[in-house]
């Protein structure tokens, strides 16, 4: 009876995990469905001794998180949002790290013919037009932020829809491409989380190469003087190398199907 | 209804119930009841269903309060008073551990309580069962246990609801073994019997209870042999006392 | 259709496989929701047989209350959790957010409800049967409360096999407060919601099965050491 008890309160007493130290990474999930992360942070720890615990719970959530204290550096690709974090004294500074592109994907039998619009707003006015069933984020995400700029462009208010065509899932990216599988839907997704996802499904990319689906990764360091408990010495040191030229040549380095996701862009100091 | 008291009864009593009254569903059940209880020996309270024995034996274990009345006696301890009830309730454990539960609920201490297993374990002759599952056993050897139970903690008074009804000849058999030898040693027995037998092979005293009065008091060699109130002789005519 | 094929598959391989990342993660799991369910069942049981057997003000209510958190959702849990333990929240300074820590809090806070309102049905049972004889032994509450516990004794350990399951199960409470994080919070659940978001279908349901193959060995294990002493629970 008491062995339960003791081995029970033993475990509360462990250690989650022996480092030399660690700092929280509050992040969007692209990085981390897609393998980027699981690639190139060990590399990191090596170089460092710095353990990187990454919570990837999508831009909204990693936002409030890291205003609420628990996050030592923030990893998003929302600009507007991000400089906001900064300017309200959240973060220190903000650093461009990696770009890709945002990709339109919808059922191979395309009903609303978005493949043959040019341009991305062409393509969505192209899906309101015909009403075809398009999943959205609907999460405060980077992506949904991106996704309602892309509306806005194209003069369209598909909130008007939702519930009917427009169906605003409210989840991350690998649920709502569940969701677009599922039920052959449009939808707008980051090209690195649709290149790893494993259930594609009916879908293909059909619309791409818009300059406005330009997709920019920032980094921010959270600031101490707003939140005392931050890790910020080795939070600063995560960022100066994913910025330096191994952290870049990190990300270049890492490929999915033989084909590169991230794309460094850091600008030289 | 004329109330016969034997001599017998008075200060010296054990246990005394003075003018208990208990209504229940609208019912008199209990009606200004005086019961007394001789120290020595075995006193048997006979009567028929409903005329309130098993009510009366509660009110004195003090697990019923009357409405009215008194219940009278110089037990300071909750362990003097032990009840023994028809149908014997054993916890789901050994005989053993049955009886260790009972010794520490009763008080006992600690270092007392081994040698005392030990005694108790002889007294009932339950040596052979002692590690067997409490609720596996014949209804006979239960009630046995239940029996040693009660006399853990050696109380001054053993209060039973017949103890034997439902058990067969050998099991009752038994059972009047362990309350002769309880008797011995000085605890006082009141026994709720509905059994003349029984009662003419235990008891020394009677006391007849009728619509929850009593109704007569006397010595056992006396009432057995002859009854003197009408309420008693039409019962053991075999006549319903309505 | 095929898709169960693959998961069956995927399962069979990461159980003979012992793939190390998957032994962290059932390690982490079996911790987490154990450690909850003892703290649940050291909570639980003795307030189950204080609403069944205590008789106070508000005992009437506190038991419907008891009932009705049985039906806590698992994200609100967490939500909450992570709401105190935050840094922004008032035990910040504990640094207990995204460890496993704050897990075991979410999944006892989630199951003491359950075990302690299973058990106050349970050992109410038992006071009915045991209480005129209990209460002629001159028993005190506390005394009936510990007998009528060890002697329910069997009905508690499906009690806590309930709570456990509840735990083991859920996904809500730990995600939230333990962040899934790789190596550190990631438990059978969260890898599950983890690899569903990848698209990863059949290796999610493949650990979904392992998940079950887990139950069913606790739940076997228990019953095993349970039948290993049914004989002393004759009724």
């Amino acid at each position: 009876m008491r062995l339960p008890i003791l081995l029970a309160l033993a475990t509360l007493a462990l250690p989650a995990h022996a480092a030399d130290g660690f700092i929280v990474v509050q992040s969007t999930t692209s990085t981390r469905n897609s393998g980027l992360y699981d690639a190139i942070l060990p590399q990191f720890t090596r170089a460092s001794g710095i353990e990187v615990r990454v919570v990837a719970v999508g831009t909204g959530q990693a936002l409030r998180n890291a205003r609420n204290c628990d996050g030592d550096v923030l990893l998003v690709h929302a600009r507007e949002a991000e400089d906001a974090f900064v300017a309200e004294g959240y973060g220190l500074s903000r650093a461009d790290v990696m770009y890709n592109d945002f990709v339109l994907v919808g059922p191979s039998d395309d009903p609303a013919g978005a493949s043959a619009a040019s341009g991305i707003d062409a393509a969505l006015t192209a899906i309101a037009t015909s009403r075809a069933p398009f999943a959205s984020r609907g999460d405060d995400s980077g992506t949904h932020k991106k996704e309602r700029a892309l509306w806005a462009m194209a003069q369209v208010d598909p909130s008007v829809a939702s519930g009917s065509w427009y169906r605003e899932t409210g989840s991350g990216m690998g649920a709502t491409l569940n969701i677009a599988s599922g039920m052959g839907a449009y939808t707008l997704t980051d090209r690195a989380t649709w290149i790893a996802f494993a259930n594609k499904g009916d879908l293909r990319v059909l619309s791409e190469g818009d300059e406005a689906l330009f997709n920019q990764y920032g980094i921010i360091d959270v600031n101490p003087a707003k939140c005392p408990d931050i890790r910020a010495v080795p939070a600063r040191a995560f960022i100066d190398w994913l910025l330096s030229e191994e952290g870049q040549s990190a990300i270049a380095a890492y490929r999915r199907d033989d084909r590169q996701l991230f794309f460094p862009n850091a600008k030289p100091e | 209804m004329l109330r016969l008291v034997a001599s017998g009864d008075g200060p010296d009593a054990a246990i005394r119930l003075e003018q208990v009254d208990l209504r229940r569903g609208g019912r008199a059940v209990l009606d200004g009841l005086d019961l007394s209880i001789p120290q020595q020996g075995i006193t048997a309270i006979m009567g028929p269903n409903g005329a309130g024995k098993s009510l009366a034996l509660r009110v004195m274990a003090g697990l019923v309060r009357p409405d009215h009345g008194a219940v009278v006696h110089s037990l300071s301890k909750p362990q003097d008073i032990a009840l023994v009830f028809q149908k014997p309730v054993l916890l789901r454990r050994t005989v053993r551990a049955n009886l260790r539960h009972a010794l520490a609920i009763y008080g006992v201490p600690r270092r007392a309580r081994r040698e005392r297993l030990g005694e108790l374990l002889d007294f009932g002759r339950l040596a052979a069962i002692a590690d067997s599952p409490a609720r596996a056993l014949s209804g006979g050897e239960q009630q046995r246990v239940a029996m040693v139970r009660a006399l853990a903690a050696r109380p001054k008074l053993l209060l039973l609801d017949e103890p034997s009804a439902s058990l067969d000849p050998q099991a009752t058999e038994a059972i009047e073994i362990l309350i002769r030898d309880a008797a011995l040693s000085g605890t006082t027995i009141v026994l709720v019997t509905h059994d003349r037998g029984q009662a003419t092979r235990l008891a020394g005293h009677i006391r007849f209870l009728h619509r929850g009065a009593l109704v007569e008091a006397a010595s056992a060699d006396q009432f057995l042999l002859a009854p003197k109130s009408p309420e008693a002789q039409a019962y053991f005519a075999g006549k319903l006392l309505l | 259709m095929q898709g169960f094929g693959e998961a069956f598959a995927a399962a069979f391989a990461l159980i003979l496989g012992l793939d190390a990342d998957l032994i962290e993660i059932v390690g982490l799991s079996l911790r987490v929701t154990l450690s909850a369910t003892v703290f649940a069942c050291l909570l639980g049981f003795p307030l189950g047989a204080l609403l069944a057997v205590g008789r106070f003000p508000g005992r009437g209510i506190l038991t419907v209350l008891v009932n009705a958190l049985m039906g806590l959702p698992p994200v609100v849990v967490g939500l909450v959790v992570y709401l105190m333990l935050s840094r922004a929240g008032p035990l910040g300074a504990l640094g207990l957010l995204y460890t496993p820590t704050a897990m075991i809090i979410a999944q006892t806070i989630l199951v003491t409800p359950i075990v302690a309102a299973l058990t106050r049905q349970t050992v109410a049972d038992l006071d009915a049967e045991y209480h005129e004889t209990l209460r002629s032994m001159g028993a005190g509450s506390g005394a009936r409360m510990q007998t009528l516990l060890w002697d329910g004794r069997f009905a508690l350990m499906t009690t806590a096999l309930a709570g456990m399951g509840r735990a083991l199960a859920e996904v809500g409470a730990v995600m939230i407060v333990g962040g899934n994080i790789d190596h550190v919070t990631r438990v059978m659940t969260t890898a599950i919601a983890l690899e569903t978001s990848r698209g990863e279908l059949a290796l999610a349901l493949g650990l979904g099965i392992v998940l079950m193959v887990l139950s069913l060995a606790l739940n076997a294990l228990v019953m095993g050491a349970r039948l290993g002493n049914v004989r002393l629970s004759h009724a």
